[in-house]
């Protein structure tokens, strides 16, 4: 019973901490925008503009539903749901933190530890783009259309660049469970260290895989009007961007939890401290990374222009794939090669 | 026995109920939507089996790769009801009779195996990423290194049918 209790609170904390990171990852794209841009950028909700995420919330909840009359209803509402839910299904398998001693019984701050966790993020991933999809297909309407089909094909050609980068992390850390991965960066030991090249491949699939600028042909104003939720209003049009915010965020904690030591910092032993106090010490640190992580995602969308259709594909199948198969191989040898193999 | 049994047969009805519509959904995008629950459901068997590694497999090639490339060539070609190809009633006769003998053939087979319901399995640890490695890089290395010879064979075949024929 208490342990149902525990996992049911982390759950609610998770999902929340989600929502609010999402919504307040608007306001920080807007104001890095403005920042970049050498604007002001929102400033007049409340104190700096800090109540625009509600505003804006309340605005989209506001606005009239409307579901287009060819379009296939079922189907139009699936679209944003399906969205939703699997963005925030990722939270659960991401370790915030170490454990908590709490009377003498230990909690992991990990809503869940499976021995698969990085195969069930796939998994998730790779279903999220029905969300696209189905949407785009249900408002019938060729531009949506175009951008389903878009935003399919990006996803899919990235995937395989992705789980390939993922290959070669399993082959130096010996598993697939993403606690014992953060586990064995203790320290300084992050794993970015020992696949840079990995690490970048990684990242570069993480935006598309989020349909970020550079990637985000499946919603190019330019070209599409507004891609696959061009047919879409109110609050499900509200979950198509907010989803994408979540997605942002939660790719960020997975770069931050695979690559740079999750809650792990260098001297984490030295300090001396109670076990709690370092826990939420790790934990405060592993947030830091994250809007790192986050920050940087918007740094380069103001950055860099669009990709061509073109380009997007010729990186991610002569460029992305195998650079993600010689990593493979490389990785291999030297894992062989530090095994006394060669010898 | 039937608490024990509840995960599984609700995973069962809504198998067979997806399945069925699969079949019955007018729209070819709906069929191919109630396959992918269908993948799910059954990816909901595997973990009553307790084979984590084969659902998670299960579910990112079937449901996230290959039934997304179905759903994207159905929207490309877009069918609908004046496409819709008409078959000749031999063919239907002929189809209904090999369905037909294929469900006997199975119904067959699940009768004779006694008890259906998984009631032991949880304790087994064949299913798991450890278990699963060690078999398939030991037991059956050659049948496994075989395989993926077989599929590096078709795929270089599917390119070389992809392939723009440039000398016609």
């Amino acid at each position: 019973m208490e342990f149902i209790i525990v996992k049911f609170v982390l759950v609610v904390v998770v999902f929340l901490v989600s929502l609010g990171i999402a919504a307040y990852s608007t306001y920080a794209e807007r104001k890095i925008a403005a920042f970049l841009q050498d604007r002001v950028g929102p400033d007049r909700a409340g104190p700096f503009g800090l109540l625009q995420p509600v505003a804006d919330g309340v605005k989209m909840f506001m606005k009239e539903e409307i579901i287009p009359t060819h379009a296939d209803k079922g189907l139009f509402i699936l679209g944003p749901s399906i969205m939703m839910m699997t963005a925030c299904m990722t939270g659960v398998v991401i370790p915030w933190g170490s454990t908590l001693i709490i009377n003498g019984t230990e909690y992991p701050v990990q809503i869940t530890d499976l021995n698969i966790g990085i195969l069930y993020i796939f998994g998730v991933v790779s279903i999220g783009v029905y969300g696209i999809m189905i949407g785009g297909w249900a408002s019938n309407n060729k531009y949506s259309l175009m951008g389903a089909i878009r935003a399919s094909s990006q996803m899919i050609s990235y995937e395989l660049a992705m789980g390939m980068a993922i290959i070669a992390l399993v082959m130096t850390t010996g598993t697939l469970s993403i606690g014992e991965i953060v586990k064995q960066q203790q320290g300084m030991h992050w794993n970015v260290f020992v696949q840079p090249l990995g690490f970048v491949l990684f990242i570069v699939c993480a935006f598309a895989e989020c349909n970020r600028t550079p990637f985000d042909l499946p919603e190019c104003e330019t070209e599409l009007v507004g891609g696959y939720h061009t047919e879409y209003s109110s609050m499900k049009l509200g979950f198509y961007l907010f989803a994408e915010y979540i997605n942002m965020f939660i790719s960020s904690a997975i770069i931050a939890s695979l690559y740079f030591g999750g809650y792990n910092f260098p001297f984490i032993d030295q300090l001396g401290l109670p076990h709690n106090v370092l826990t939420l010490l790790g934990t405060l640190i592993f947030f830091g990374k994250v809007f790192f992580f986050i920050f940087f995602f918007m740094w380069v969308r103001w950055t860099l222009p669009r990709f061509r259709y073109d380009q997007l594909m010729h990186v991610g199948w002569r460029v992305m794939i195998p650079l993600a198969l010689f990593n493979i191989l490389l990785t291999a040898v030297i894992v062989l090669w530090q095994n006394g193999q060669f010898n | 026995m039937l608490n024990q049994n509840l995960p599984f047969m609700i995973l069962a009805t809504l198998s067979v109920f997806s399945a069925l519509m699969v079949v019955l959904s007018r729209k070819p995008v709906h069929s191919v939507l109630y396959l992918i629950f269908c993948f799910f459901t059954i990816g909901g068997h595997y973990l009553l089996l307790n084979a984590q590694f084969l659902f998670a497999v299960h579910i990112i090639v079937y449901a996230g790769a290959i039934m997304v490339l179905f759903l994207f060539t159905l929207m490309f070609i877009n069918l609908n009801k004046e496409l819709e190809p008409h078959k000749s009633n031999l063919v239907k006769a002929a189809a209904t009779i090999v369905a037909g003998t294929l469900l006997l053939v199975m119904v067959s087979t699940v009768t004779d195996t006694g008890n259906i319901f998984p009631t032991q399995v949880s304790q087994n640890e064949v299913g798991t990423v450890a278990v699963l490695g060690k078999k398939l890089y030991g037991d059956y290395v050659l049948p496994f290194e075989l395989t993926s010879i077989l599929l590096l064979a078709a795929m270089v075949g599917a390119v070389m049918i992809g392939k723009k024929n440039t000398e016609s």
